[in-house]
């Protein structure tokens, strides 16, 4: 561990993204502890995929910093900061849709190999944990839409990262499939630090140890799944009032 | 993992083929299949950019042309060998294709193929302009003499097959092996999804450039073994023509295949062959075959059989 255990993994300060006149994410402070597992939740729009854009460094902020792991990483490209130990899954499913899922967690697995050794036995390892094994040979642009979800889940898995972002994961899933995705983020979570975009208040609550509420680009609200439920405020973002 | 057992096979198969006809082949045939050796790895240095990277470009004739010139120049005004101004041709276009990646690789998409087509044409027009020492256009003979490799006369017919197959072969074998390593997986990850690439933790900037620079390397070994083999160098080679034939080769014979630059240069190469015996129209026939090529195989003859009954080709 190369953070000190009371220190945040991943801290933002300011953090501001303007898309012309309109300000997706609005100064933004948030901590981030190992062993979370978060909850990014909030109405359509209210700037949760653009503020884990940010982290990722997927977009460039406007204003403010993003710390991971003690280190500044605001300037640093997303390539720089997914080695550094952050994976992202897209909310929009972003396979390779022309490669086989082997193929698929395999670049995933590759890039912290140094001699290759060990590639077939962990990306088989990472697709049987979200029960794809079976499909190895399969081309992923073959899938379902949730067989899809399952194997960019596998991707990030596969990179054993110590931030998974997930963003909207259980979107288009069964009720079957999401039973087995809550599992798998509770094994996870011994592993990794999870910050999740959820809309299924049920997996929220249920796997969330501190929720954090973004309304209009700002943090409405955080806490553990308890005092959110009951928060007034929160009630009225989600309910229009 | 496919086994690496059958396309190691399969590639060692056609090298053998390719060697066997050097001892049956009638002597016109032998010339020509020569220069198809030479120019296929032209292509197949194409190949590594457009085929696996998925990057397009309109201006390769710039590096196929500095490997010419790179090897010609200074053999014809310098007095260098062939052993000194082989590795030096090769040098300058991998060098070349450094600095216009560097450049282009800002661009994307439409823009990267302008940018490419640019500079290729201001290598050409420099080619023109300096025409007192380049001889533009009309170009210059290398001298028999001078053509010769280790005391092995390429202007020979004999020796010249067997060198552009060893060229041909070694292009082949290093494009196999990158294309199965790691980093040849990443480049077609690139081709596939470069957001995607990219948040898996590449540098997909970096391997873009690996892809230019090993891409103008090999083409530039072209450049530099068609000056040595055929003892002409001239500035058509660094026309525009010379960046899209390159282009409908690796179409033709399949993109993204490691035999398909090979197969698409030989066939394009003998239908124009073949249709200047029948007809003056004879680019019209290439025309109408490139035509019908992309309407019922698109993914180009050896990219159909891929398809179709062999995906374990790489
Ligand atoms: N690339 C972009 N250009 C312009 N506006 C954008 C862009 N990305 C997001 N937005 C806007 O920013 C706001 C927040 O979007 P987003 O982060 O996707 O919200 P959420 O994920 O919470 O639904 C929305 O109003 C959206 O229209
Ligand atoms: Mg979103």
């Amino acid at each position: 561990m190369t953070v000190a255990a009371s220190g945040p993994l991943l801290e933002t300060e300011g953090l501001t993204r303007r898309f012309g006149g309109l300000t997706a994410v609005d100064h933004v402070d948030f901590q981030l502890f190992p062993g979370e597992i978060r909850a990014l939740i909030g109405p359509n729009g209210a700037g949760k995929t653009t503020f884990v854009g940010l982290l990722s460094g997927r977009i460039p902020p406007s204003e403010g910093r993003v710390r991971f792991g003690g280190e500044d990483v605001t300037r640093l490209p997303a390539h720089a900061r997914m080695a550094r130990g952050m994976a992202y899954t897209f909310q929009i499913t972003s396979v390779f849709a022309n490669l086989s899922l082997f193929d698929n967690v395999a670049l995933a697995v590759q890039r912290r190999l140094a001699r290759g050794e060990g590639l077939e036995a962990e990306t088989m390892a990472a697709l049987d944990r979200v029960g794809l094994a079976g499909r190895a040979r399969q081309t992923a642009g073959d899938l379902s839409y949730g067989h899809q979800r399952l194997l960019e889940i596998a991707m990030g898995l596969a990179q054993r990262p110590r931030l998974l972002i997930l963003d909207e994961p259980t979107q288009g899933l069964s009720d079957g499939e999401i039973e087995g995705f809550k599992a798998l983020v509770r094994d996870v979570a011994a592993e990794a630090t999870v910050l999740l975009i959820e809309h299924n208040m049920d997996v929220v609550m249920s796997l969330a140890t501190r929720i954090t509420v973004l309304d209009m680009g700002a943090r409405l609200a955080e806490g553990d799944p308890a005092a959110i439920h009951a928060d007034a405020a929160v009630q009225r973002a989600y309910l229009g009032g | 993992m496919t086994g690496a057992a059958k396309p190691v096979g399969l590639h060692a198969l056609v090298l053998a083929i390719l060697l066997a006809l050097h001892f049956v082949l009638p002597d016109y045939h032998h010339g020509v299949l020569a220069r198809v050796l030479t120019l296929a790895t032209f292509a197949l240095g194409y190949n590594l950019m457009f085929g696996y990277t998925g990057l397009l470009s309109l201006g390769h004739a710039l590096f196929f042309a500095a490997g010419l010139y790179g090897l010609g120049m200074p053999m014809q005004h310098l007095g260098w060998s062939a052993e000194v101004a082989l590795p030096f041709g090769i040098a300058f276009a991998a060098l070349l294709a450094t600095g216009v990646g560097a450049l282009a690789l800002r661009t994307q998409g439409v823009a990267f193929m302008i940018v490419t087509l640019m500079f290729a044409q201001a290598g050409f027009l420099t080619l023109l302009y300096f025409n007192e020492f380049t001889r533009g256009d009309e170009g210059f003979v290398i001298a028999q003499e001078a053509r010769s490799l280790f005391g092995i006369s390429l202007a020979d017919a004999d020796a010249r097959y067997i060198a552009a197959l060893i060229l041909f072969a070694v292009a082949m074998i290093a494009t196999l092996i990158l294309v199965r390593s790691p980093a040849g997986r990443v480049l077609v990850a690139i081709r596939e999804n470069e957001e995607r690439a990219r948040m898996l933790g590449y540098d997909v900037a970096r391997y873009k450039l690996l892809a230019i620079v090993a891409s103008g390397a090999m083409c530039g070994a072209a450049g530099a073994a068609y000056g040595l083999l055929f003892g002409y160098v001239g500035a058509t080679f660094a026309s525009v023509q010379y960046s899209i034939l390159p282009l409908l080769w690796v179409l033709l014979g399949g993109a993204g295949t490691v035999l398909g630059p090979l197969i698409g240069t030989a066939f394009m190469t003998y239908l124009i062959d073949l249709g200047s015996g029948l007809t003056d129209a004879y680019m019209l026939l290439a025309g109408a075959a490139l035509v019908l090529l992309t309407l019922f195989a698109p993914a180009g003859l050896l990219g159909e059989v891929r398809k179709r009954w062999a995906g374990w080709l790489p």
